[in-house]
């Protein structure tokens, strides 16, 4: 079982912290194994950035992104430059506001900036995001996650990022929309 | 004085971040540095962890002067690193001889990048390795070890400075781009579980008719003095004789380069690591090292999936050689396939120690070998015989 998740967006939406968390949380709370790895250099900065999260039940050999799995798109230009890499029948997630999805494409859609500021800030749409990951998916407890951003985080954000999380984990659950 | 100097734990961290913490947890208490991607997180870590722990660290103007003052510190009784990549690690080679030559235990960390000259400053490269051994002026050796996790960035750099201290030699860990800059589980064992080999420290009191070169015991390391300890002792790069004073004689300097190199080679067996994967039927052995060596094992399973006997020895010593398990793996391969990220480096010390057919998986850097191209090789030295000679490989 090798699974391939490819988290994007643009500069600032916390795509790193976010495939972070969700490596250490299957690395550390699920019993898998996991490697993080993001894009570098002045390609990263602006435009379109990218963090990689493979898992697996068994070593990792290959530890870079090939064919995603999942993903997630946070911007448009994300969704427009890395759509093209992910599998043709691949679980996609889209910031639903930012994010217009191309024709024929059926997207899970999240309004994640929205639902963060509702909780105030808006820069917990990435964690809003991986809550909505979490439930959609079942691929990991959300425990796990819980506590890989409580072991990550400065302790004076960690509630915040916990109600982000619980925001997006309720909203996949519940299949609500946002009008 | 805040911060824990052993991190004892389960992490998810990044590969220069563990290399970071493998050092503090080995004692090391200064690090002088010039920061150079990829290996910049390593800096700016132990920047930020070693006054945690009483340490220092100093931003040098350059590299040259970054490994001279871990020299100096190592001298007067310090765990000492510095960090680079290939246009630093360029730099500091002559003084990787004066190391040498003093007997001064440091460690030098390269996340080598694609070279030569600014090269690819971001992107991994492992064409470093044949200037990891010779690099510097002159007959000498070192020891020099490949990660090809983070898990092992942490173990390797802890291994780095027990090697480097037990034996006064200048050690070095030669990482690369995707392995110092990958996240993936580390394991940080309980402090008094970090392994420690101490520096041979003098037994005698300082008085005249002290000796520092002579090396009395026959692991030819003579007891290390540091500074400010008592004894009169002259440290240089000149041919010195076992006082440590400049002696211009042939006769003086074929003994002391000579201990110098036979001192790596008599202790080699304990610097030496490597491991092997399907080895015990292979006929076909797959030679790697670092991050391609994560590739070769993939390679390697698939082959043997589809029934093919191949086997991976992974060399986590580069230097001193592994000769050992070659030469009794030379006893029962068909060929042998050395996969790595430069144009053909370690495959020329395989040469050296087997009669068979060795190929070469090789791609200059900038992107990690994929195991495609390797499984391919095997594939075909299994269909076709070996002598298809050396292929490039593509990165896909």
């Amino acid at each position: 079982m090798r699974r391939e998740i490819r988290i994007a967006g643009f500069g600032g939406q916390g795509v790193v912290l976010a495939g972070y968390i969700l490596g250490k949380a299957f690395a550390l709370y699920e019993g898998l194994e996991a490697v993080m790895t993001q894009s570098y250099g002045p390609e990263a900065r602006g435009g379109a950035s990218s963090s990689n999260v493979v898992i697996s039940d068994e070593p990792i050999d290959y530890p870079f992104v090939l064919e995603p799995d999942v993903l997630i798109a946070l911007s448009q230009e994300a969704y427009t430059r890395f759509r093209p890499t992910a599998r043709a029948d691949a679980l996609l997630i889209i910031e639903e506001d930012l994010v217009t999805p191309l024709e024929g494409d059926r997207p899970l859609r999240v309004p994640a900036t929205r639902l963060a500021e509702e909780l105030g800030r808006r820069i917990v749409a990435n964690i809003v995001t991986l809550g909505y990951f979490t439930a959609a998916t079942g691929w990991l407890r959300r425990e796990s996650v819980e506590k890989a951003i409580e072991n990550t985080l400065p302790a004076r954000v960690v509630p915040l990022n916990l109600n982000a999380f619980a925001r997006g984990y309720e909203y996949a659950l519940a299949g609500e929309r946002v009008l | 004085m805040r911060g824990r100097a052993v991190l004892t734990g389960e992490h998810f961290m990044h590969g220069d971040h563990a290399c970071t913490e493998g050092a503090i947890a080995a004692g090391c208490r200064f690090f002088a540095g010039y920061p150079i991607t990829p290996s910049t997180e390593i800096a700016e870590r132990i920047a930020q962890r070693l006054p945690e722990v009483g340490g220092v660290f100093i931003q040098m103007e350059d590299e040259i002067a970054s490994i001279l003052a871990i020299i100096g510190a190592s001298a007067a009784g310090a765990r000492a690193m510095s960090a680079t990549s290939g246009p630093g690690f360029s730099l500091m080679m002559e003084n990787i001889g004066l190391a040498v030559m003093m007997e001064i235990p440091i460690v030098i960390v390269d996340v080598q990048r694609g070279s030569p000259s600014t090269g690819l400053p971001t992107l991994p490269g492992q064409a470093d390795v044949m200037q990891a051994r010779w690099g510097s002026h002159g007959d000498y050796a070192i020891a020099a070890y490949a990660p090809w996790s983070p898990q092992e960035m942490f173990d390797l750099t802890v291994l780095a400075f027990n090697v480097a201290d037990r034996f006064r030699i200048p050690v070095m860990v030669m990482s690369d781009e995707v392995v110092g800059h990958m996240v993936e589980r580390v394991v940080i064992p309980p402090e008094e579980q970090i392994p420690r080999w101490e520096r041979k420290r003098p037994t005698v009191p300082p008085e005249n008719g002290f000796r520092p070169f002579l090396a009395e015991d026959d692991d030819l390391v003579p007891p290390l003095v540091h500074a400010g300890e008592g004894y009169r002792v002259h440290f240089t790069g000149l041919t010195h004789d076992e006082r440590g004073y400049p002696d211009m004689s042939a006769e003086t300097h074929h003994r002391l380069v000579t201990r110098l190199v036979e001192k790596v080679r008599r202790n080699a067996d304990a610097m030496v690591r490597y491991e092997g994967y399907g080895l015990e039927d292979a006929r076909i052995v797959v030679i790697s090292y670092g991050c391609t060596a994560r590739s070769a094992r993939r390679a390697v399973a698939q082959a043997r999936a589809a029934g093919i006997p191949a086997g991976l020895l992974r060399l986590i010593s580069l230097w001193p050689f592994p000769e050992k398990p070659l030469r009794d793996l030379a006893r029962q391969a068909e060929a042998f396939i050395v996969a790595e990220m430069n144009l053909g480096q370690m495959i020329c010390e395989v040469e050296r120690y087997v009669a068979q057919p060795v190929i070469g998986v090789n791609h200059a850097g900038g992107a990690m070998i994929p195991p495609a191209p390797i499984l391919e090789t095997i594939e075909e030295v299994a269909n076709r015989g070996a002598h298809i000679g050396r292929r490039k490989a593509s990165t896909g």
